[in-house]
């Protein structure tokens, strides 16, 4: 494995069984992920995009293949482990932005810090420069109710890295947000990717995305369609644009 | 990279000490508090009518020992057997058994209930790191106190119908004969009986919100 690869994925398939009926959530993908790079994963509504983030992340459990962490096979560790790996090692970023709704901002992402090892005291010192970081240094102590979306998913952001990932982790980020304050959440990702040296893992509908992205992977139906680098995701852009007027 | 070591490599993450479920839990419960307080509305009767019928019990009991006339037939009109020694039968323990039983399943079902309104809050505890140990604890420490306040409300109500119904029916001989240590026994009793019927109903649904997945926190909800 080449020293730089962060994440392997090797065949993954995930079927779910609904009584009777088989979904092919996702048919068999393999892919390398670089450290340090954005990686959008793109394609239409139901084509596996949120299946393979709970894959990548270890939230669940391929039907067959496997995901490999730095050298780590998930399918081998325990489920201390699992959860030692989720703590220390990704940053997850949800839809909806996942705010326990009876904690202050700064509890929020101090808790993500607390399960880390570290006391109450220590962790609210460190929550507060990841607060800081992401421009919320002003309001550490309002409940996620009294921020605007934006601001929760700013909180999630501070959340996600305050633990020093290596991967954040976001499934679909913007999906809740309008088009400016997407674009903002956008920027963040890319200059927490720069600053912290975070690889960034996106699964996104959203063509904004691409601009920030080092690699744009396309899935349809389960499985990869493409995977374009940075200097041909310019010229696709407008094929894309194209393809849709079309 | 061998194996073995590959998978040593990685720590089994650290347990987070009660103190921080403790805090948790409890800003969990200040945030849903009128919400808790609906949901224990069965633990808060069934404690009610426990601390009510021993107290009863007890304040009867003291009349009937007065061994004065006109009390007595006012005793007999309300179906009190003024004959028999001891209050304490059959008939009153079943039904002290069925106030418990409601008690319990009360304290359950608020319980399961908050459990499912946050399945999704559980998976994201544990996207960030939380261990099923963690789960427990909040969950364990949130339907105990939930249970305890409960149970203290129960036996105040309890015994404040207790006192004001045979005030009612027996007027200023209640107050003459007035069991007061044998009253306090009863409060005691009913809420040592509460708070420990809390915490065993706590146990069963802090396990089932600890069995959620972090797969969970991916649940669309509304
Ligand atoms: N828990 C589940 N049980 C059964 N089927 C599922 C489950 N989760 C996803 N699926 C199915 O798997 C397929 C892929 O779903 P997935 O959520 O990964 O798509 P997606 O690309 O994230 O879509 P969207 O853009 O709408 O979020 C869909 O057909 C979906 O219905
Ligand atoms: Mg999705």
């Amino acid at each position: 494995m080449s020293a730089d690869v962060i994440i392997r994925v090797e065949g993954v398939t995930k079927v779910y069984t609904m009584g009777e009926e088989k979904v092919h959530a996702l048919r068999g993908i393999t892919l390398d992920i670089v450290r340090g790079t954005y990686v959008s994963i793109m394609g239409p509504s139901g084509s596996g995009k949120s299946t393979l983030f709970n894959m990548i992340g270890g939230l669940d459990r391929p039907s067959d293949g496997e995901v490999i962490m730095e050298g780590f096979r998930f399918g081998e560790l325990s489920s201390g482990q699992m959860a030692w790996i989720r703590c220390h090692k990704v940053g997850f970023i949800f839809q909806s932005f996942n705010l326990i709704p009876s904690m202050t901002a700064l509890d929020n992402v101090a808790i993500a810090r607390i399960f880390s090892g570290l006391t109450p005291a220590q962790a609210r010192r460190d929550a507060a420069g990841s607060l800081e970081q992401v421009g919320l240094g002003n309001r550490m102590d309002h409940l996620p109710s009294e921020l605007s979306g934006g601001q929760q998913q700013r909180v999630a952001i501070a959340r996600a890295i305050v633990n020093r990932p290596e991967v954040i982790l976001a499934d679909e980020p913007t999906g809740n947000l309008d088009l400016r304050t997407g674009e903002d959440i956008i920027n963040l990702l890319g200059k927490m990717k720069m600053d912290l040296n975070i690889t960034v893992i996106s699964a996104t509908h959203d063509k904004k995305m691409l601009s920030a992205s080092d690699v744009v992977v396309w899935i349809s139906d389960g499985a990869i369609s493409r995977v374009a680098q940075r200097d041909e995701i310019k010229i696709d852009i407008g094929t894309i644009d194209g393809k849709t007027l079309a | 990279m061998p194996k073995a070591d590959a998978i040593n490599a990685v720590p089994v993450q650290a347990p987070v000490p009660w103190s921080v479920a403790f805090a948790v839990s409890w800003g969990s419960l200040r945030r849903r508090f009128l919400r808790s307080l609906i949901t224990m509305v069965g633990v808060v009767l069934g404690i009610a009518f426990l601390a009510y019928m021993l107290v009863n019990d007890n304040i009867v009991n003291a009349l009937v020992a007065l061994r004065n006339d006109t009390l007595n037939v006012i005793l007999q009109k309300n179906g009190v057997d003024i004959f028999s020694g001891k209050g304490t039968d059959t008939m009153m323990l079943m039904l002290i058994g069925l106030s418990l039983f409601t008690c319990l399943v009360g304290i359950i079902n608020a319980m399961l209930m908050s459990v499912t309104e946050r399945i999704k809050e559980i998976g994201t505890l544990k996207c960030l790191g939380a261990q099923d140990a963690f789960i427990v604890k909040t969950f364990f420490i949130e339907a105990s106190l939930q249970g305890v306040m409960g149970t203290v409300l129960g036996v105040a109500l309890g015994l404040l119908v207790g006192l004001l119904v045979n005030t009612f029916a027996y007027g200023r001989f209640v107050w003459s004969a007035f069991p007061a240590f044998l009253v306090v026994k009863s409060v005691v009793v009913s809420l040592v009986i509460g708070s420990l019927m809390s915490v065993l109903a706590a146990i069963a649904p802090a396990y089932w919100a600890a069995r959620k997945q972090p797969v969970e926190a991916m649940r669309v909800e509304e």
